[in-house]
């Protein structure tokens, strides 16, 4: 009989589909993994830490950083936190913003999970084509902020500005010229929302793409079908959320179980997996991103009926409008306390979790009353997904490893905060 | 949701009796403060009792109350200013945010540790499996130590790493930093050359300031 003997493989940090800093000890019988010891903290930047020695109005941008594909839901998180200590009212107008927008960045996130997972299984083409849709709400993102990821565009209270009536144009160049370049811009020359409106009526057929690449094809389905198995009772216990826990076959969304911003006014479904494998989730995030499509939908409609302000007329919370504070000496003082000392938040402490793309990511703030928070603490779903590793890839192949990395959708800046 | 607190309030209330601290509803999210000793009880019971079935827990984390209140920054580390109130007796806690999917209801458990100079809590990562990763982390940014873990190394630090970054006497900028030296051909650490500064100072107001709610 031959000499059986085990390995010790390190794979990453710098491994492409490690989909970022992911260091992973992975001790192999032949080409079964018998231990999975994922090694993370490369990204680690202390967020929280430096969020204690910062203004609550600085720290919002550092949300952005952490699940850098889905920056607004990790803003929405935030200031939804704020907004419970301060008792704040959010305007209406601002809640569907918010929520328009955290569908738009579930769509980024699932367009570039899809890609990325497909890319590491071995279909180099869905990727490209998940990234040309995925470059329109870039382009809308930047509408908005001024930004394509970072957006920084919720605020304590509201959101930074009212929806655009205009988008970025493309400009003729040395590769477009000018009548392919009105061609690019046919769908661009009106506002925001009838972009969005343009998008949201195309994108159902782009998914019905992905589709046709992968849903039914042969080598998608044996790399994915019984591929890191998880049962319902293991997903709660492990701490799985979002669509982790739902290709799992458990029905729990945030966003239908504890409603916030005005997710109980819409009209949407939740999919369920049954089997709790690569492949289940995979339909799951195909679907969710079709549900996304018929919110994004339904805020258009109201969006465009209903004016408003979008943001609270409270200058302790949110600076005044730019003209009165060039013209009145308070507005003038709100604006420079606002600046500068930030706000004051009641000492207390709350919880608040939306339903991010990859999960329930909740922020936990601890405050003493001063104008930075005492502890903020950024409960991160990937965090309890890529911990279940180890369980997920048991008794798996080395190939599918990749497979398993890449149905947890894990991004580092989140997990390592 | 509010019939729902009250009926955990005294579902709570009647099940842990003379195991409770204290039982606060806040912004309507309850806390339950219990002793060390009691924890593990109080926390399976949570977990299994048909009443409560937190089945879940979303998060784990390390706080420490040491600056509570305070204003002074030293170093790059708030220090506990004089006149604050000393607001908690022990100086690290480590706090549960648990979720129940059958009742749907959220709570969270705060468990202070004894020893200021060596903090022990139980493990619950029999309790839910998720709390292995999350007790390591609080392990290495707090040093708070948890008995019966399986497996307790540091998570998020470097390699090699000394202290705990997220206490509150450690500073900002850290105590090492790293940089490539061309003469010895390696990555080597120094103590850093940062200057300590704080732009924007710490200031607590008093209740109501400026008519803020």
């Amino acid at each position: 009989m031959a000499e059986i003997k085990n390995y010790t493989m390190n794979f990453g940090p710098q491994h492409p589909s490690a989909h970022g800093v992911l260091r992973l000890v992975l001790e192999l019988d032949g080409e079964v993994i018998e231990r999975a010891d994922p090694h993370i903290g490369l990204l680690h930047r202390a967020t929280e830490k430096l969020a204690e020695h910062k203004t609550y109005l600085q720290s919002l941008p550092y949300m952005d950083r952490l699940d850098y594909v889905s920056m607004m839901c990790n803003e929405h998180a935030y200031v939804m936190a704020i907004e419970k200590l301060l008792a704040l009212e959010v305007p209406v107008r601002a809640q569907y913003i918010r929520v328009m927008f955290d569908e738009i960045t579930r769509i980024m996130n699932h367009l570039l999970w899809l890609g990325a997972h497909a890319l590491d299984i071995g279909a180099m083409t869905v990727f490209l084509y998940a990234f040309r849709e995925r470059e329109d709400l870039m382009d809308v993102y930047e509408a908005v902020s001024g930004a394509r990821l970072h957006a920084a565009y919720y605020r304590p209270g509201g959101v930074y500005r009212d929806l655009p009536d205009s988008m970025p144009l493309y400009q003729a160049s040395k590769i477009h010229n000018a009548k392919a370049v009105k061609k690019m811009n046919e769908n661009r020359e009106g506002s925001l929302l009838d972009f969005m409106e343009d998008f949201t009526n195309r994108f159902p057929i782009c998914v019905d793409e992905y589709e046709t690449l992968l849903t039914d094809n042969r080598i998608w389905k044996q790399r994915t079908v019984g591929i890191g198995v998880v049962t319902p009772e293991r997903a709660l216990a492990l701490g799985f959320s979002g669509p982790m826990l739902r290709g799992s076959g458990i029905v729990w969304d945030l966003r239908k179980k504890q409603p916030y911003e005005v997710y109980n006014r819409l009209d949407f479904d939740i999919p369920v997996g049954v089997e709790g494998d690569c492949y289940d989730r995979y339909l799951v995030r195909v679907e969710e991103m079709r549900q996304s499509n018929r919110i994004i939908k339904q805020c258009i409609s109201w969006l465009r009926q209903n004016p408003g302000p979008v943001i609270v007329n409270n200058f302790k919370v949110a600076p005044p409008k730019r003209e009165s504070m060039k013209q009145n000496m308070e507005e003038l003082i709100h604006h420079f306390k606002l600046f500068t000392e930030g706000m004051h938040i009641p000492s207390g402490e709350a919880y608040a979790a939306v339903e991010h793309p990859k999960g329930e990511f909740g922020i936990y703030i601890i405050s003493d009353g001063a104008n930075k928070p005492y502890r903020l603490k950024i409960r991160a779903p990937g965090f309890a997904h890529i911990a279940a590793l180890d369980e997920m890839a048991r008794g798996h192949m080395i190939a599918d490893v990749v497979a398993i990395i890449g149905t947890q959708d894990i991004v580092f800046g989140e997990v390592d905060r | 949701m509010a019939a729902n607190l009250t009926l955990l309030t005294t579902n709570l209330t009647t099940i842990f009796a003379n195991q409770i601290v204290s039982l606060d509803n806040m912004l309507g999210e309850l806390t339950l403060v219990v002793r060390d000793i009691d924890m593990l009880e109080v926390l399976t019971r949570l977990r299994d009792d048909p009443d409560l079935r937190f089945e879940q827990m979303i998060d784990l984390c390390g706080v420490d109350y040491c600056t509570y209140g305070g204003e002074i920054c030293e170093g790059g580390a708030y220090l506990k200013s004089d006149i604050a109130p000393d607001a908690y007796s022990s100086r690290f806690a480590v706090v549960y945010h648990l979720l129940s999917l059958t009742h749907n209801i959220r709570l969270r458990v705060r468990v202070f540790a004894e020893d200021d100079d060596l903090p022990i809590l139980s493990s619950v990562v029999n309790i839910w499996s998720c709390a292995n990763w999350y007790e390591r982390e609080a392990f290495d940014l707090y040093g708070i130590v948890f008995t019966d873990h399986p497996d307790l190394r540091r998570l998020l630090t470097d390699y090699g790493f000394v202290g705990n970054p997220f206490r509150k006497d450690f500073p900002l900028s850290g105590h090492v930093e790293m940089r490539y030296d061309s003469e010895q051909q390696r990555v080597i650490y120094q103590p850093v050359s940062i200057e300590p500064r704080e732009l924007v100072p710490r200031i607590i107001r008093e209740e109501h300031y400026g008519g803020l709610k």
